[in-house]
């Protein structure tokens, strides 16, 4: 099993990863080694076996629907790179 | 060891015993406490256990512990115990980095449910320990603040992800400890340390301020030197908590109660597939020699095979990096923690970059295996087939439950292994986790005991529960602790310093 240079890139571009030249390559090989131990996945048989959506039995939780006290916004905006008032401040969207 | 040099060194006690001493007011909470900076203070250069050291907020959570002994009321087991958490449960007030660059500023605006917990029960909390970041990795190494070092050999790893949290109660810098256990994370580094680590049932412990990695198989432990301290610190932290919608509400039994020390007619389940080639001979004899031992306390072996193990590591790191991939993209720079937004054109550019740079290697890898797993074309052939493959795991062990009460294996194929030796090979190092990951595929609880030394490294025997049934595992460790002294072995850390020096000169 072995991905691509431009996988790669793809991958790191839908991970919001920059990566360099070199760093990319290096990504390629070891990915690509992984996915060689990986690929062992495919000699299971899995015919009629459904995923496992979860490890708990199923479980309805309800709680009464009330209002109770959260952090205020100074507490939680404390952490904040950039902020303006109580708003978080990011680069332009669209210039 | 002589019991004066016991009296004089108290960290070298067990919190069951340090906690009579307290309440029969033959020590004081801020002398124990005080006992443990120094001992951090002699050793910690060493070991590298802990990223921050809380001692005056310590001190302060003793005199309010010496207090409540005064009085005598609301007392509970670990009341005035000096505790470490690993630095992935987040501290109000207290800065909490995951072992990464990017939350090296943080200052969590609340506490995660299991130190507040420890708080109500007023146990001392000495500081943060060290962990691999984001608490992927198996040696520590991953960790941006540079790696701990194991303190039966300095020149080792302590393994991983909670190295720190294991080296720290190695090495009497802590009573004990919690990490987080998602793949191994709590008996690997246990076992590598010689000491008792606990990974709970899925479900049993809330999560919520676990900074997360992988959502379905994380799950916080302690870490302790025998199975009546599991027993009491689990006790303190298990049950059902609404702010985490997969904890269980499943009433929790008395665990110390379990501890009997009878195991006669117990059915121990040996599964062939954990004992094969690739295993050290050492490992292997000392695993042989505990389920002698736990035949001669009147446990009854039975063969069992789970079938699927060989998938295990397989589906382990398509699922873990898939969840972590979704989870870490909350870091963006935007929010809290690290972000570069100076050189970088638009918003996209820097979260590209703030990402970039802010995540170290193996966390970039895990992200990029799990983007890929979880890309359109993908899907089907990885992240939906390690899912089935999941199943037939779970599957396994509800096979293997009907036949025996617990299960007994190797916690590590090997023993502590130098430090270097697998940083360039992540698979390498992803295989040190292959007997410790299927419990977390099936969500059942295990732990590691320490099981006697191979060439003077510890070994950890790996004994696995059904669901719930942590009392059970620890009433076999708890009865195998009284049969052996393994536990009761020091490292002497002078001997491992001077071997690390030497290996050094050698390596000039």
């Amino acid at each position: 099993m072995s991905i691509s240079r431009e996988e790669v890139q793809h991958i790191a571009l839908l991970a919001r990863l920059r990566l360099t030249d070199e760093e990319a390559e290096r990504m390629r090989a070891q990915l690509s080694a992984i996915l060689g131990h990986i690929a062992v996945l495919q000699e299971a048989d899995v015919s009629d076996v459904p995923p496992s959506v979860s490890i708990l039995p199923p479980i309805e939780t309800f709680r009464a629907d009330e209002a109770a006290p959260s952090l205020p916004p100074d507490k939680l905006l404390a952490n904040a790179p950039e902020r303006e008032e109580d708003y978080l401040r990011v680069k332009a969207v669209l210039e | 060891m002589a019991t004066a040099a016991k009296t004089n060194e108290p960290w070298r006690w067990t919190i069951a015993e340090a906690g009579d001493k307290l309440r029969a007011k033959a020590i004081s909470s801020v002398e124990l406490t005080q006992a443990h900076l120094d001992r951090i203070a002699a050793v910690d250069a060493d070991v590298h256990a802990y990223l921050l050291v809380t001692g005056e907020m310590a001190l302060a959570q003793a005199r309010e512990a010496d207090a409540r002994l005064a009085k005598g009321d609301d007392l509970t087991p670990l009341t005035g115990i000096p505790l470490g958490l690993k630095d992935v449960i987040i501290t109000e007030g207290v800065t909490t980095t995951a072992g990464s660059r990017f939350l090296e500023h943080f200052v969590p605006p609340y506490s995660g449910t299991v130190a507040q917990r420890l708080r109500t029960a007023c146990a001392v909390t000495l500081g943060k320990l060290n962990m691999d970041e984001f608490a992927m990795g198996s040696s520590t190494e991953n960790s941006a603040y540079g790696t701990t070092h194991n303190p039966w050999d300095l020149t080792r790893v302590p393994g991983g992800s909670s190295g720190g949290s294991a080296a720290a109660v190695a090495a009497g810098e802590a009573m004990g400890t919690l990490g987080s256990d998602t793949g191994g994370s709590i008996r690997q580094p246990a076992a590598l340390t010689n000491i008792v680590g606990l990974k709970t049932t899925y479900g049993r412990v809330s999560r919520f301020g676990l900074i997360a990695f992988a959502s379905s198989l994380d799950q916080i432990g302690p870490f302790t030197r025998d199975a009546r301290d599991a027993a009491l610190l689990l006790q303190q932290i298990a049950g059902h908590d609404p702010r985490d919608a997969t904890s269980a509400n499943v009433p929790v039994p008395n665990y110390a109660a379990q501890l009997t020390g009878d195991i006669r007619g117990l059915r121990m389940g040996i599964p062939k597939e954990y004992f094969v080639e690739g295993t050290e001979p050492g490992v292997t004899a000392a695993v042989q020699a505990a389920i002698e031992t736990l035949k001669g306390l009147g446990a009854v072996p039975v063969e069992i095979s789970l079938p699927n193990t060989r998938f295990g590591l397989a589906a382990y790191y398509i699922i873990a990096p898939a969840e972590a991939s979704a989870n870490l993209s909350r870091y963006d720079g935007v929010k809290y923690g690290f972000s570069i937004r100076e050189e970088a054109g638009d918003l996209i550019d820097s979260l590209m970059r703030t990402r970039g740079a802010g995540f170290g290697p193996e966390v970039r890898r895990r992200i990029m295996l799990g983007t890929y797993a979880l890309s359109s074309g993908y899907y089907d052939a990885y992240y939906k087939r390690a899912e089935q493959v999941r199943t037939l795991i779970r599957r396994d062990f509800d096979a293997a439950f009907a036949q025996c009460d617990f299960i007994i294996s190797p916690t590590s194929p090997t023993v502590a292994f130098p430090i270097g030796d697998r940083v360039d090979d992540p698979y390498a190092m992803y295989l040190a986790d292959l007997f410790t990951i299927p419990a977390n595929l099936a969500g059942i609880c295990g732990l590691s005991m320490p099981g006697g030394f191979s060439e003077g490294l510890p070994v950890g025997v790996q004994l696995l529960g059904n669901n719930f049934a942590e009392g059970t595992i620890l009433r076999v460790a708890d009865a195998f602790g009284r049969a052996t002294d393994y536990h009761t072995q020091w490292p002497t850390l002078g001997a491992a310093k001077a071997k690390a020096k030497k290996a050094a000169s050698k390596g000039k």
